[in-house]
């Protein structure tokens, strides 16, 4: 990975033209965009479900996850799954 | 309306690899709706790919015949809506449509010509929660040079792009290209970048019903694609980031041929004008199909019983050199109507590839296109136009 795009300050919202949302038939959450589909998995989808929901830092987001999972240390995971999201243009810093 | 080639390079599924399972290991299911509407269009574009004899279907589905399709197949399971056409902008009900679709939880795609389109629907469209507009450029040469030009006519679609944009889609622009235009392709980029375009699809033309009726006047040559192909290349390098570009080689230029719907009924679901379910929406004019049409039987039925659906799927259909191919669950054999419209039999290779009996027709086809790209312009046979009237004449209706 090069330059790192976010840090705890910077605020990820998902691109223009994607969606997040559960999907009963796959049984998992997915981003939809236009004429495409990603399944996640499910730590991406928690992430990102937490991007799409409301507009947050990521420090403030990694807080929410770990409250959510037992205080686990996710910092790394999280970073890493959000520069690899942005490559792939589902996510923008704000 | 136009067949992309890259429509199945975005299709669900072959982008599902990035993070969890590959499609193909989960139980079959429709994933793409593509419901074409209507088969009205104001246009009259010599590459459409709807049925030569599209002027026979006289009633279109209603409105609750239509929800109706949207409601089962989304239940089973399809995320991508993509409505279609004709041109969908003329059906009154277009908006109830989207508002159904999007409560139903599609991505919902509308594919126009931006003819019938203006700034206000763009907005309504998006307030029912309609996804994604395409607009395609279906130019001519003679209409690029207006576009390029800035004239009139296409001073419409340029204003119809901006108006997407700023109704807050994405800008997603597809060209149709084609022996005609192919050589104007870093113009078209330009153009697409002062538009400020987030996506641009260079979308060869697929050689299906009128397409392939006008194939010799359509098919580019090498030495066209080559330097298009260059351009390109040198235009996603600088626009990386920006603009994404998506250029698709054509298939008769290829070694091997398109992984065609994903495979036959394994993701794609089109629905036409009159109710006919097709797992490909060229699927009509293969023959002994028996066309289940929706208003008879469920999308459920259709999908997992019908004989049209279960013809071609899985591999136990296939012919040598498919059968004991090493590379048949990457291609599938290719296009069944490509297989069907060379050789006469749907269950042969796809001739695109370099390993079918039949490859010699896909380069006597380019050697035809050449001939008559040679000739002196009063000479060379004059595109047929996709009309009415052509569809009358050229089927006997
Ligand atoms: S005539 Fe042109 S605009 Fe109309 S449906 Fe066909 S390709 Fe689309
Ligand atoms: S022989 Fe058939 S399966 Fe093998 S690469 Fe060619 S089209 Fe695909």
């Amino acid at each position: 990975m090069t330059d790192r795009i976010f840090n705890a300050d910077t605020t990820p919202v998902l691109a223009l033209g994607y969606r997040f949302q559960w999907e009963p038939a796959q049984d998992c959450y997915v981003l939809l965009y236009p004429e495409g589909m990603v399944k996640l998995n499910p730590a991406a989808g928690e992430i990102l479900k937490r991007v799409s929901e409301k507009k947050q830092t990521v420090g403030e987001l990694i807080a929410e996850l770990k409250e959510a999972f037992n205080g686990a240390d996710l910092d790394d995971d999280v970073y890493q799954f959000l520069e690899e999201a942005h490559d792939n243009d589902w996510i923008r810093p704000e | 309306m136009t067949t992309t080639g890259s429509d199945q390079n975005k299709a669900p599924g072959s982008t599902g690899g990035a993070v969890g399972m590959n499609v193909r290991d989960s139980i079959r299911q429709p994933l793409w709706l593509l419901a074409e509407l209507t088969y009205a269009c104001p246009l009259q574009c010599p590459y459409c790919s709807n049925p030569m004899d599209f002027a026979s279907v006289k009633k279109e589905l209603t409105t609750e015949e239509w929800i109706n399709v949207f409601r089962q197949a989304r239940e089973m399971g399809a995320t991508q809506l993509g409505l279609s056409g004709g041109e969908p902008l003329t059906r009154p009900d277009l908006i109830e449509l989207i508002r159904e679709a999007r409560n139903l939880g599609f991505y919902t795609n509308l594919i126009t010509s931006g003819v019938g389109l203006n700034a206000d629907k763009a907005k309504e469209f998006k307030e029912a929660g309609l996804d994604h507009i395409q607009v395609s450029f279906q130019a001519s040469s003679e209409d690029l040079n207006n576009l390029i030009a800035g004239t009139d006519a296409f001073q419409h679609k340029i204003e119809m792009a901006k108006a997407v944009k700023a109704a807050g889609y994405p800008m997603v622009l597809c060209f149709v290209t084609h022996r005609q235009n192919i050589d104007k392709i870093d113009e078209i980029l330009d153009l697409a970048i002062n538009l400020d375009a987030d996506y641009v699809e260079l979308a060869t033309t697929q050689y299906y019903g009128w397409a392939m009726h006008n194939r010799d006047q359509l098919l580019p040559m090498k030495e066209q694609l080559v330097r298009a192909e260059a351009i390109a290349h040198e235009y996603q390098e600088k626009q990386k980031g920006n603009m994404k570009i998506y250029y698709v080689v054509p298939d008769y230029y290829e070694d091997r041929p398109k992984a065609c719907m994903n495979g036959w009924g394994n993701v794609f679901l089109t629905v036409t004008p009159d109710g006919t379910a097709l797992p490909c929406h060229a699927a009509r004019e293969l023959p002994g199909m028996e066309l289940p049409n929706v208003k008879d039987l469920s999308i459920k039925e259709i999908w997992e019983g019908s004989n049209d659906f279960n013809r071609f799927r899985g591999f136990d259909w296939m012919k040598e050199p498919c059968r004991s191919c090493d590379e048949k669950e990457k291609d599938f054999g290719g296009c069944r109507c490509q297989a069907y419209m060379l050789t006469g039999d749907p269950a042969m290779a796809d001739p695109v590839c370099t390993k079918s009996p039949d490859h010699h027709l896909i380069l006597e086809a380019i050697e035809n296109g050449r001939q008559e790209a040679e000739k002196p312009a009063d000479i060379a046979k004059p595109l047929v136009f996709r009309n009415p009237k052509n569809s009358k004449e050229i089927c006997g209706l």
